[in-house]
């Protein structure tokens, strides 16, 4: 054992492994096995977690096809299922919400790195990030009892006032609904985009601002053309990230959003989103079929937020890596 | 700061530990039973005073009843999860025959209020099963509606959106509902149809969890109607509409009306107590038209004989005792004729293929 | 002035205010959670059982309790497995099975919490027959995972090489090594992650609603359902009853002060060795 195999402990591949092994002390192949057991734990784990949920959609899938994705009805009675309500309305409250965070926390990461000094920083990055560990169900409770009452009285009569010609801005008041959903997760979402954000501004060489400010650039010109743009896949993938996690979630929406698989353009309607109605009906899926398609819908939920996740993390690591590249 | 971390994480684990010891060293003191039931949430007002009074006399008994809906019931006691369930949505043969050997007791009964939130106006609201149907449809969209107008003379209406409630999970009120909005309106019978969950037509409506979630909503939202268990809309204050019955009377949602509702329906009772009680004839003018039966689905056969034992003392005890408290909670005596049917169910209750004592 | 310097003055005070909002809603949030919360507190809340619906009073012991429980049963799946796969990770894995193993990591991160429940109930409720504190706890045992492997990696991997290529020049085992000189250099940070991974399952609900059930009495044992704080804040805030709305508010402040707490205890701890933003 060398000791550069040391400092690089990962990279030699299969064959590495059964060189060390070979070479190994009892105790060695214990810790060596026992971490490897937790590791391949894992595996089984995901493995079984996806077999099960392929094996338990199946009746969904032989008897919907594609088109469950493309099909509106969701009548339980009848068994006729569709997703299409349930995918329209977690994209529109999703949608909704990353229009609401994506330029508060973009301009609060822009101030985090830009305008305050370090420690400053810090504290008030640390007071964004404990946003992200409020509980969802807590939201939700928030968003029942101090959101709902101020879209319905407030906002939802001032937009249609404003802008009521549009139809996303048509309809009585309900309070509950998109709206009132995606505002909740826009809130939920922010601390991810600002803490994402602001580690890949971090990450920004400084030569970068100094060049941009000595060619004569306010600072905010430094900030807008030349340090977010290098950042850009990085806050792209902090975007990412935050639809990911609006995406998946459950309590919070299901709380506000109203409940009713129907489709609507305004944004004051009530709808239903997948994570909500699988909350809501999985305990009582009285049909196989009925529980297979909920299951697909989780499914379905699931590669949606792999895709974003997977996405967001290349174009975090691709900015990182960029950043930290420096003499 | 590691010590004093490695203590924190310590204490919380010595927290969680003694705690959950406490928990065992109770149960060890006393040989208790422990019941799960799910299911209803039109029965869990009742139900929770049930519980309570029966615990209080068995001691070392313990009854956890979860109000999930009446779809929730029927599927987790037929996944065997939970040790009754209790639907206000009577199964049929089919569904019996597709589940393990189960034996349906109607245990309470009660009107289907319709309430709402229109705090302006003083005195009841009246609605004809027209009108009601034209709501739940979506086809009556504002309060000033003249349908609904009509049959409230001299009430200045609010020009106001229509909010519909109704329950996002499968639940027996929607079951008495919709076979009333079934039985009086064929648009509805034909396009929509009855059941524990249906595909709600009226555009823009919210759905509330469970009878609470939809008495919720209702409470919150001016303008909004829902349909609940009475006992959901008297407790919170909240106003219900008088129904047009058969009888060309205009009935507040009580359980005399309920009672009355039963009674009208004796004989096909007596054939099927599965027979839905909604709208009644002409010949029961104070029967409020919105009414239904509640009821407990217990497997017929189980292993644990403690747990059957106890389960059907208090069956008994709700069928018996319990029916005293049902009016001041909203709910209607069941009559003696379903009482002595319901004796005769329970006896077919056998632990391990025994039948109990 | 130009146009310019107007707009770089209106821009970054923007961005202030940006600031300004997301922090002034953290507060809110607090402020609002004190407020209502605190009045609703009472040493009943923490001794009594639930009471029956329309009667006042009750308490939630049982759901703290049941919480208590089910975070012990998430530590006991979610740590081990998390902390020895992250030492795997650091310390064993060849190239190919580290990004294999990391990336089936992230598709466990990934899954949405209302799925573990599903998986959960698949796997032990139905063989169970019945709903259970186990249930509960194993789901969010795997909620644990992937933020404890991925913490303990970043942090193992922060040990200096120095440090174990002097522990193995002494003549030290590998396993020894690991043991003995890594894991306890990176200790703080390994155990950050894990209070911080408890912390965010803490306030999960959405893999309760059909594992740990409800339970409106005590739950002994770990084979029956139980009550748990999310899952009481939920249903008790959909509810019509001001009485269950005042218990939501203070059960909710109590989750969110917990929370909190092991967040500002644990990353203040984390920030005398290195800075909070790394």
């Amino acid at each position: 054992m060398t000791t550069t195999d040391l400092a690089a402990p990962a990279g030699n591949g299969f064959t590495g492994v059964w060189r060390r092994l070979r070479n190994f002390d009892l105790g060695d192949s214990v810790a060596y096995s026992i971490t490897l057991l937790a590791g391949t734990g894992i595996f089984i784990l995901v493995g079984v977690l996806l077999v099960e949920l392929w094996l338990n959609s199946r009746l969904a899938r032989h008897e919907f096809g594609w088109k469950f994705l493309f099909t509106s009805i969701w009548d339980p009675i009848a068994q006729h299922f569709g997703a299409l309500p349930f995918l329209y309305g977690t994209l529109v409250t999703s949608l909704l919400a990353l229009i609401i965070a994506i330029p508060l926390g973009l301009g609060t990461a822009i101030f985090l790195v830009e305008l305050v000094p370090a420690w400053l920083s810090d504290w008030l990055a640390f007071i964004i990030d404990l946003l992200a560990a409020v509980p969802s169900v807590v939201y939700g409770l928030l968003g029942i009892f101090v959101l709902v009452p101020i879209i319905r009285s407030g906002v939802e009569p001032f937009l249609q006032s404003t802008l009521g010609s549009l139809p996303l801005f048509q309809g009585p008041a309900y309070g509950f609904g998109f709206l009132a959903a995606g505002v909740v997760l826009g809130i939920m979402v922010v601390p991810f985009i600002v803490s994402v954000s602001r580690e890949v501004l971090l990450a920004v060489p400084q030569e970068q601002r100094e060049a941009a400010l000595s060619l004569g650039a306010t600072q905010w010109e430094a900030a807008s053309q030349v340090v977010v743009p290098y950042a850009r896949s990085g806050i792209f993938g902090s975007i990412f990230l935050a639809l990911a996690r609006a995406l998946g979630e459950t309590m919070a929406v299901t709380m506000v959003i109203g409940n009713d698989p129907s489709i609507h353009t305004s944004l004051f309607a009530s709808g239903y989103s997948i994570a909500a109605v699988i909350a809501n009906e999985f305990a009582e899926a009285t049909s196989t079929l009925y529980i297979h398609v909920l299951i697909e819908l989780g499914l379905i939920l699931f590669g949606l937020t792999f895709i974003l996740n997977a996405l967001a993390r290349l174009l975090i690591l691709a900015t990182v890596r960029r950043g930290t590249v420096r003499p | 700061m590691k010590q004093s971390l490695c203590a924190l994480f310590l204490a919380i684990l010595a927290v969680a530990g003694c705690s959950s010891k406490t928990g065992q060293s109770s149960e060890s003191t006393s040989q208790s039973v422990r019941l799960t039931g799910a299911g209803s949430t039109f029965v869990y007002p009742i139900m929770t005073q049930w519980i309570s009074q029966f615990q209080s006399a068995h001691a070392g008994m313990q009854i956890n009843y979860q109000s999930i809906g009446s779809g929730g019931g029927i599927q987790q006691v037929k996944a065997g999860l939970v040790d009754f369930g209790a639907s206000d949505a009577a199964l049929d043969d089919k569904q019996l025959a597709s589940m393990q050997p189960m034996i349906q007791i109607p245990e309470s009964a009660g009107p289907v209020c319709i309430t709402y939130n229109l705090p302006e106006l003083k005195q009841p609201l009246r609605l004809t099963a027209a009108a009601l149907s034209g709501i739940y449809l979506g086809t009556i969209k504002n309060w000033r509606d003249p349908a609904i107008a009509h049959s409230n003379p001299g009430v200045t209406l609010p020009n106001k959106t229509i909010i519909v409630v109704h329950r996002s999970e499968g639940s027996g009120t929607t079951n008495i509902f919709t076979t009333y909005l079934s039985t009086v309106n064929a648009t509805w019978a034909k396009n929509v149809g009855q059941g524990i969950a249906v595909n709600w037509p009226a555009p823009g409506s919210l759905g509330g969890k469970g009878s609470e979630g939809v008495t919720g909503i209702v409470k919150q939202s001016e303008g909004s109607i829902g349909y609940t268990e009475l006992n959901y809309a008297t407790n919170n204050h909240l106003p219900v509409a008088m129904i047009e019955n058969k009888a060309g009377k205009w009935v507040t949602p009580t359980s005399a009306g309920a009672t009355a509702a039963i009674a009208a329906f004796t004989d096909a009772l007596a054939k099927d107590v599965r027979t839905p009680i909604v709208d009644p004839p002409a010949s029961a003018p104070d029967a409020y038209p919105i009414s239904g039966f509640t009821f407990l689905l217990i497997p017929k056969d189980g292993a644990n004989k403690s747990n059957r034992e106890a389960l059907k003392a208090f069956v008994q005890f709700i069928i018996t005792t319990g029916q005293d408290q049902a009016d001041s909670l909203d709910y209607s005596k069941l009559p003696d004729s379903v009482i002595q049917l319901d004796g005769t169910l329970i006896g077919q209750m056998t632990a391990a293929g025994q039948p109990l004592q | 002035m130009t146009r310019r310097s107007v707009t770089n003055v209106v821009m970054l005070t923007l961005t202030g205010a940006c600031a300004l909002l997301t922090v002034s809603v953290m507060f809110y949030i607090l402020g609002y959670l004190a407020w209502h919360g605190a009045s609703a507190l009472s040493w009943n809340f923490f001794t009594k059982l639930p009471a029956p619906v329309n009667v006042p009073g009750g308490g939630m012991a049982n759901a703290i309790v049941g919480s208590a429980k089910l975070l012990l049963l998430a530590c006991c799946i979610g740590v081990p497995v998390g902390i020895l796969a992250g030492i795997y990770l650091s310390e064993f894995a060849g190239h190919t099975i580290a990004s294999v193993l990391r990336f089936t990591v992230d598709l466990l991160n990934g899954v949405p919490s209302i799925v573990i429940g599903i998986f959960a109930y698949t796997v032990i409720v139905l063989p169970m027959h019945t709903f259970s504190t186990l249930a509960g706890g194993f789901a969010l045992g795997i909620m644990m995972i992937p933020i404890s492997v991925r913490s303990t990696e970043e942090y193992l991997r922060a040990v200096p090489s120095s440090l174990r290529e002097a522990s193995l020049a002494l003549g030290a085992a590998r396993w020894a090594t690991i043991t003995r000189v890594v894991v306890p250099a990176a200790f703080r940070g390994i155990l950050t992650g894990v209070m911080l991974a408890l912390a965010r399952v803490a306030g999960e609900t959405a893999p309760l609603i059909f594992t740990a059930f409800g339970n409106n009495s005590w739950s002994h044992g770990w084979s029956q359902p139980t009550a748990s704080l999310p899952f009481m804040i939920y249903t008790y805030a959909v509810s019509p009853y001001d009485d269950w709305h005042r218990q939501a508010w203070a059960a909710g402040l109590v989750l969110v002060t917990l929370v909190l707490l092991v967040n500002i205890v644990t990353r203040l701890a984390l920030a005398r060795k290195m800075p909070l933003s790394r």
